[in-house]
């Protein structure tokens, strides 16, 4: 299903430079983000990020030894209007789907969601049943 | 297949003999000829002559480190400057550094200790052995060295650094054995694995003879399935000499030559002897060392003597693995807490990693023991509860096995310290006063 969208969640020690150290090697590794956020709790982060060509990125990041993994997640086009997130999150809910996180980032085509569901599938389908779009990895 | 047939199989009844009369020629030389053990005796009372049998040697007094510290540089060694031909300097794991001189006649016990054990576990002339160890002051690189030698082995004496190279060398020579400690091969699968180098497809290395430093039954099967090697403990102190004895292929527990040094075990405490199966701190007399003779030296490791015959046909006595050193273990908030039961308790957990640190450090009046492990990636999860459970799922493991609470950090792939020569996982930042 190519509207299903890798994402890239790295672990972060949550000590002064790591982060840059990550963002160094994704630096060095070429790898440029699209939007991201970090999840943190007291001792450790979780970058979680959306990046152009997810699988070689992945590959290149692994062989320097980064602890990350590729998570499913989807995209939404947010029209930007009162609401938007509510019709979403309203679908989802209706189909049963449950919400772990999201976050929003505003490219070159206009305000985005990414959200991580339990059954990413289920919830293309559900969204695409009431006309809301998810996006193709060439479309963010 | 043996190295010294007749030595490594000798029943125990003349291995018992040889023992004693080694022994009392030791002590009577030294009692006559060495002002040190001369008056040591004559304090504790017990002269030459009170040696009968064997097991009279709980007569005699105990040596300690202090001692050799006391008496540096010159003041233990048995022989003058002329007839020495080697200095080695330990490497301090514990206080000041202690010098130890050795005679043309010491290295070549030494050396022969070493070919017993290297041959013991199937290394023979036809093997290439890296010697991973560092070169110089330090006893495992060049003690090593000669015993591969002498069994007729190629060596590759790379000593400690340049992992890169190292593997690099490894793979164009078909090194076969290396010798190093086991958190140098650590580093080193590590370092394979980063660049992209498989032990078992790129190499030919078959066994790896692991020590200087106390290491766990945990790490030995994950050194072995990395790798797919068979990782052999090698036990000796530069007192001793340096590295001298190893597991044989049976793999239960390290043969201590008999003809060489006498092991005892005793009560750390009281100083009372302990039966074998008993775990206790090791006491060990060396009886054929010339420049500076160990008489019921404390070594201040801790290990069990395993009496019965072993299966390979040598009679020597056997040790266990060593579980740490009486100067390792730490009090915290009050509980007796060795290193290596930290290591044994973070092996059994598949998530963690091989590397972990040890930090300990006082808040008010209260210790506290923080443990950093480094996470697998295959245990990485995308959830942040998934972690928070998994860092208290060890920290519940340590509790159950230890007794003691402790804050487990997770820490990526890469940012604890790797170590080249012996491991320094602990970190006691208390101020003692």
């Amino acid at each position: 299903m190519s509207e299903i969208i890798t994402q890239l969640s790295i672990f972060v020690n949550n000590e002064p430079g790591r982060l840059a150290a990550i963002a160094s090697t994704l630096r060095e590794c070429d790898v440029s983000m699209k939007a991201f956020s970090l999840a943190e709790s007291v001792e450790f982060g979780i970058l979680r990020a959306i990046v152009q060509n997810p699988e070689q990125a992945y590959e290149k990041l692994r062989s320097k030894g980064i602890v990350m993994k590729k998570t499913e997640v989807i995209g939404i086009r947010l029209p930007d209007r009162p609401g938007a997130i509510f019709e979403t999150a309203n679908v989802l809910g209706g189909a049963g789907i449950n919400i772990e996180y999201g976050y929003a980032y505003t490219g070159d085509n206009g305000p985005m969601m990414f959200l991580r569901v339990d059954d990413p599938r289920a919830a293309v389908e559900a969204l695409g049943a009431s006309g809301v779009k998810t996006l193709k990895e060439s479309e963010i | 297949m043996y190295w010294n047939r007749k030595i490594e199989c000798m029943p125990r009844e003349e291995l018992k003999e040889l023992q004693f009369t080694r022994l009392k020629t030791l002590v009577d030389n030294l009692y006559s000829n060495n002002r040190f053990y001369h008056d040591k005796m004559k304090a504790a009372g017990v002269l030459p002559g009170d040696l009968t049998r064997m097991e009279d040697i709980s007569k005699l007094p105990f040596m300690h480190k202090q001692d050799l510290r006391d008496n540096y540089p010159a003041g233990m060694f048995t022989v003058p400057a002329t007839d020495m031909v080697r200095y080695h300097v330990s490497s301090g794991t514990t206080g000041k550094p202690t010098l130890v001189g050795y005679t043309k006649n010491d290295l070549d016990y030494w050396t022969e200790a070493l070919a017993r054990s290297l041959t013991s576990i199937g290394i023979t002339a036809d093997d290439t052995m890296q010697v991973s160890y560092g070169y110089g002051l330090f006893t495992g690189g060049l003690g090593l060295h000669y015993g591969a030698e002498r069994v007729g082995a190629t060596v590759l004496p790379s000593g400690t650094g340049s992992t890169e190279r190292q593997l690099e060398l490894m793979i164009d020579l078909g090194v076969t054995a290396i010798a190093c400690t086991p958190s140098y091969m650590i580093h080193m699968i590590d370092v394979a694995d980063r660049i992209g180098v498989d032990f078992r497809r790129d190499t030919k290395l078959r066994r790896a003879v692991l020590g200087a430093e106390p290491w766990t039954e945990g790490m030995r099967q994950r050194i072995e399935s990395r790798a797919g090697i068979q990782a052999y403990d090698i036990y000796g102190t530069s007192e001793m000499a340096g590295p001298m004895f190893t597991e044989c292929e049976e793999r239960k527990g390290i043969h201590v030559s008999g003809d060489l040094a006498y092991v005892e075990i005793i009560d750390p405490e009281t100083g009372e002897s302990l039966g074998p199966g008993q775990k206790g701190e090791m006491v060990v007399t060396m009886l054929t060392k010339e420049a500076m003779p160990l008489i019921r030296y404390r070594i201040r490791d801790l290990t069990t003597l395993m009496d019965e015959e072993c299966e390979c046909g040598r009679t020597s006595p056997r040790i266990e693995r060593i579980s740490g050193r009486s100067d390792d273990m730490l009090i915290i908030r009050g509980i007796n807490v060795f290193p290596s039961q930290i290591e044994y308790t973070l092996m059994r957990i598949p998530e963690v990693g091989d590397q972990y640190m040890i930090l300990v450090d006082r808040e008010g009046a209260l210790d506290t023991l923080t443990i950093q492990v480094e996470i697998r990636n295959e245990a990485f999860s995308d959830r942040v509860e998934d972690m928070i459970s998994l860092k208290r799922r060890i920290e519940s493991e340590i509790k159950k096995y230890l007794n003691i609470g402790a804050n487990v950090e997770l820490k990526d792939q890469g940012s604890l310290p790797r170590f080249e020569g012996k491991a320094k996982r602990v970190v006691d930042r208390r101020i003692m006063t």
